[in-house]
């Protein structure tokens, strides 16, 4: 195989801080290279110099693409030459449908005016080639984030792609979206189309890559052929530069009473209002316990959760919830605060902090009264809150100072965790408490669940990565289409037994649909 | 590195030009209020800071200042309020008609038109608050309705005059009582006991920062700034001592700057409006009541609309049809002129007051130099679009 694409000693430099150093990469013909590291090791920006979001001139090093040096000087520039890159947040137009997002820019055009025909034409053929079944006339808000991904792809195909890269592709993604991902990936591969994949999840790089490149604070420590078979711990070794002896913190469970229960909660779609997103659920957790709730995508989980914290998704809400055998009022958000719950969101972007104010503003935000005399804000006693938290979780910043837009993934997690922490519950909810973050970052949030349990909180803990809920919880309720189809202790858990009750589920409200 | 914070912050800010740089952003649009009297000062031979000419500016400004404070609240927690031109025409037209038609007492009339400013704020924000009907459409629609009902309500013509009492609200002057009036005493002593008052509460809070290690700006720089803003305060307090001392509107004006500067700086509603506006989502799951405080920015908006609707109408002596027509086009300037953001979660109530005063300065000035109306509307609009560009490249420098 020949080389498509070399990198030659990229540096990159922002006011402060090297973010590339000397970054070399070869990417061959036909192959699946994946780069991964820890956030802020550099990875997207290494991308964006390929891009060209960062312009020739603004970097030093030299790209060569095809045997030809390029001197990129923006996004369309490079994937005139057949360079897409596709980016973890989509940039598709919502209310446009398939095939106008995929023609978009580039529309199928004489003189101006589209050519409707030949645009659904080829875009059905494009469609067909990432086995994607839908009209090109649906839009793309009414898909699923995972159909939306395959007409990402689509679209890169559309223009004639030579070189594919994925930034995160599957973070958002559920395991069956993510395999039909991957496999396309494979068969692109044997069309001659390379790719690069960017990803967290080393378990699905270890499936597809061929070579593996680690990047470590802005240099590229290893290259690793996969024809030789790569381990996992391997690679965790190049990217935290040490190596990680336990991937979960050791812990001695010390479970108390039965502190929160909910018994019959039931929650309605609220736009479409026949739907039981969540139908009938119950679950009991005791004090000092950690309890994992697992299950597929849309299974209902984030759903039950955020019903339970101040109804804040769903209509027509029924149930009841218990806190130390008394029956609490949960139906607003300061309400269920006052009963000592919080819920920390899978999309600290959206729902978790205040992207363009300062950790100092974020940390206290559920708990002013604890800050202030009278409606009045102590800025003392907030910036002491701010610094005791930065310190305790060790969210990595300049200062409290700094504007949480600009922290890593990890960290922007970690004052999330830190304004519940704050706001001292008793019941914490945790979803996906480390999506997208790196395994250094993983490894801490661990420990800051280990260390709430040791000292009586209760927490709840969704996730759809099972090794991580077979590492970190003692019991697990298992979710799938709303309802509570399992529960086990996690000392006899596996993922087999989960996924089973899973899929036992499944066939049983089948069965129960025909008769 | 997380170790640092404290030695490497004051590192950075060395030499007092160096932290300027590095806050343009705060400092800015007040080095441009300084810039632009300067300009004109000389520019009118002098005229601009006349003590006559520098009461009448304050008098001039005075309703628009009010409303871009509660503009900025509306503006920071991410909505905006097109009706407070019309909101005012509506109020001075009540007065009109409660004081000079139904001959009320002056004092139950002016109570009763704040009542109705912020139920006027209140019908609003209602559906902005509750239904989720966006800011602009609802205030859209309620700039023309109190259009319409200032209309109706004054039948087409003016109404006037006032008896003289209310007339004091926006052209009277607090007595001297603690000297003759020339030059105004008391005027003077206000002026140099707020200056000191100032001074002293920037030490304090400049002591206990150092105590705690988190203070960053250069003494330089500390000084320069609280000797300029001293010296400032003590020269308008000379100019206005000279010419009838202090208005009641100034007064009026300076405690709601320092009320609402404090509002929106030091408490926890403050706080909240200022994270609505940054990320609602996240406001709400925090447990902050979202729909009631964007209720209630539009109540304090309402309200003070109607505060300023009496003020210009008294300042008038009349209420007329076209009262209050274009003003929320300068409130809304103001208040971005001073730094905030369109998108909310921005902006400070300095910021909007100052914006006010250099949309004031402007207007004032230029008339000074014979500009004419034409040209005036294309400067202030050149200098809106200006101070945005400068606010959106210093936020994308960093």
């Amino acid at each position: 195989m020949d080389t498509i694409l070399e990198m030659r000693a990229i540096t990159k430099a922002f006011p402060g801080v090297k973010a590339l150093d000397e970054v070399s990469l070869s990417v061959r013909r036909g192959e699946i290279h994946a780069l991964v590291g820890e956030n802020g090791a550099g990875k997207s920006t290494l991308m964006k110099v390929l891009s060209g979001v960062y312009p020739h001139g603004q970097y030093e090093g030299e790209i060569v693409f095809e045997g030809e040096v390029k001197a990129f000087s923006g996004i369309a520039d490079s994937e005139r030459d057949g360079i897409i890159i596709i980016h973890q947040e989509l940039a598709l137009v919502p209310l446009l449908s398939i095939a106008e997002n995929i023609f978009l820019g580039n529309e199928c055009a004489r003189g101006g005016v589209i050519d409707w025909d030949e645009t659904n034409r080829r875009t059905a053929e494009l469609l067909a080639r990432v086995a994607l079944r839908e009209r090109p006339e649906t839009k793309v808000a009414h898909l699923g984030i995972g159909k939306q991904q395959l007409v990402e792809i689509a679209k890169a195909l559309s223009k004639k792609v030579r070189l594919l890269i994925l930034d995160e592709p599957t973070s958002s993604l559920n395991e069956s979206d993510s395999d039909a991902l991957l496999e396309l990936l494979k068969e692109f591969r044997a069309a001659g189309i390379s790719s690069i994949l960017i990803s967290h999840k080393l378990n699905e790089v270890a499936k597809v890559a061929d070579t593996i490149t680690v990047l470590r604070d802005g240099a590229a420590v290893s290259t690793m052929d996969c024809a030789n078979g790569v381990r996992e711990d391997d690679v965790i070794r190049h990217m935290v530069g040490r190596p990680l002896a336990d991937r979960y913190p050791r812990r001695e469970p010390k479970v108390g009473e039965t502190i929160f229960e909910v018994r019959n909660w039931s929650v309605r779609h609220p736009i479409d209002t026949h739907r039981k997103v969540v139908d009938n659920a119950g679950f009991h957790l005791r004090r000092g316990e950690v309890l994992g709730i697992a299950g597929l995508m849309g299974a209902g989980r984030t759903e039950l959760a955020m019903s339970l914290f101040g109804r804040s998704y769903g209509t027509g809400i029924e149930g009841e919830a218990f806190i130390r055998g008394e029956k609490v009022d949960l139906s607003t958000v300061p309400r269920a605060i006052a009963a000592g719950v919080a819920y920390a969101t899978e999309d600290r972007k959206t729902y978790g902090l205040v992207l363009d104010q300062t950790i100092r503003r974020n940390v206290p935000l559920a708990n002013l009264e604890a800050i202030s005399e009278h409606g009045v804000v102590d800025r003392h006693r907030e910036s002491d809150a701010a610094e005791e938290y930065r310190r305790r979780v060790n969210i990595r910043s300049s200062s409290i100072e700094q504007v949480t837009v600009n922290l890593s993934g990890g960290n922007q997690q970690k004052v999330v965790l830190s304004k519940w922490l704050f706001a001292g519950p008793d019941i914490l909810i945790l979803d996906e408490p480390t999506r997208g973050i790196d395994v250094g970052a993983k490894f801490e949030i661990y420990t800051i669940i280990r260390d709430l349990a040791a000292v009586g909180k209760s927490l709840i803990v969704i996730s759809s990565e099972l090794p991580e809920l077979l590492g970190i919880t003692d019991r697990l309720y298992v979710m799938n289409r709303g309802r509570m189809v399992g529960e086990l202790l996690t000392a006899d858990a596996t993922q087999e037994k989960i996924m089973s009750m899973i899929i036992r589920s499944d066939t049983r409200t089948e069965a129960i649909g025909h008769g | 590195m997380a170790e640092t914070t404290a030695g490497r912050a004051s590192d950075r800010g060395r030499s007092g030009f160096a932290f300027l740089r590095n806050n343009l952003r705060e400092y800015g649009i007040l080095i441009a209020l300084v810039v632009i009297m300067a300009f004109f000062q000389f520019a009118t031979g002098g005229i601009l800071l006349k003590p006559v000419n520098l009461t009448n500016l304050i008098l001039q400004n005075s309703y628009i200042v009010i409303m871009a404070v509660g503009m900025l609240l509306v503006i920071v927690s991410g909505n905006i309020d097109l009706s407070v031109g019309s909101v005012l025409g509506f109020v001075g037209a009540l007065a009109a008609v409660m004081i000079v038609q139904l001959q009320m007492n002056f004092v139950i009339a002016a109570f009763l038109c704040l009542v109705v400013g912020a139920a006027i704020g209140a019908a609003q924000g209602y559906w902005i608050a509750y239904h989720k009907i966006p800011s602009f459409i609802v205030t859209l629609a309620g700039m023309l309705v109190f259009k319409g009902l200032t209309l109706w309500l004054l039948a087409g013509q003016s109404v006037g005059p006032f008896p003289p009492t209310f007339q004091l609200i926006a052209s009277g002057f607090v007595p001297d009582f603690l000297g003759s009036g020339k030059p105004n005493i008391l005027s003077l002593v206000a002026g140099i006991g707020l200056a000191l008052l100032v001074l002293f509460l920037a030490i304090r809070t400049r002591r206990r920062e150092q105590a705690r290690g988190v203070q960053e700006e250069p003494f330089g720089f500390f000084a320069a700034k609280h000797a300029a803003i001293f010296l400032a305060l003590v020269y308008v307090s000379w100019l206005m001592a000279s010419f009838r001392g202090l208005p009641n509107v100034f007064i009026v004006m300076a405690l709601l700057i320092a009320i609402y500067s404090f509002v929106a700086n030091r408490t926890t509603i403050g706080r909240r409006i200022y994270a609505i506006g940054g990320n609602e989502k996240a406001a709400k799951l925090s447990g902050i009541r979202t729909e009631r405080l964007t209720f209630l920015t539009f109540v304090n908006m309402g309200m003070l609309a109607g505060l300023a609707g009496l003020i210009f109408a008294a300042r008038l002596n009349t209420a007329t049809p076209k009262a209050g027509l274009g003003f929320e086009l300068d409130v809304i300037a103001a208040v971005f002129i001073g730094g905030a953001s369109m998108a909310g979660g921005v902006g400070t109530v300095v910021g909007a007051v100052i914006g006010a005063f250099i949309m004031g300065v402007m207007n004032n000035g230029m008339s000074i130099l014979g500009i004419g109306i034409d040209y005036q509307q294309v400067i202030k609009g050149l200098v809106l679009l200006a101070a945005v560009v400068f606010d959106v490249y210093n936020k994308n420098k960093v």
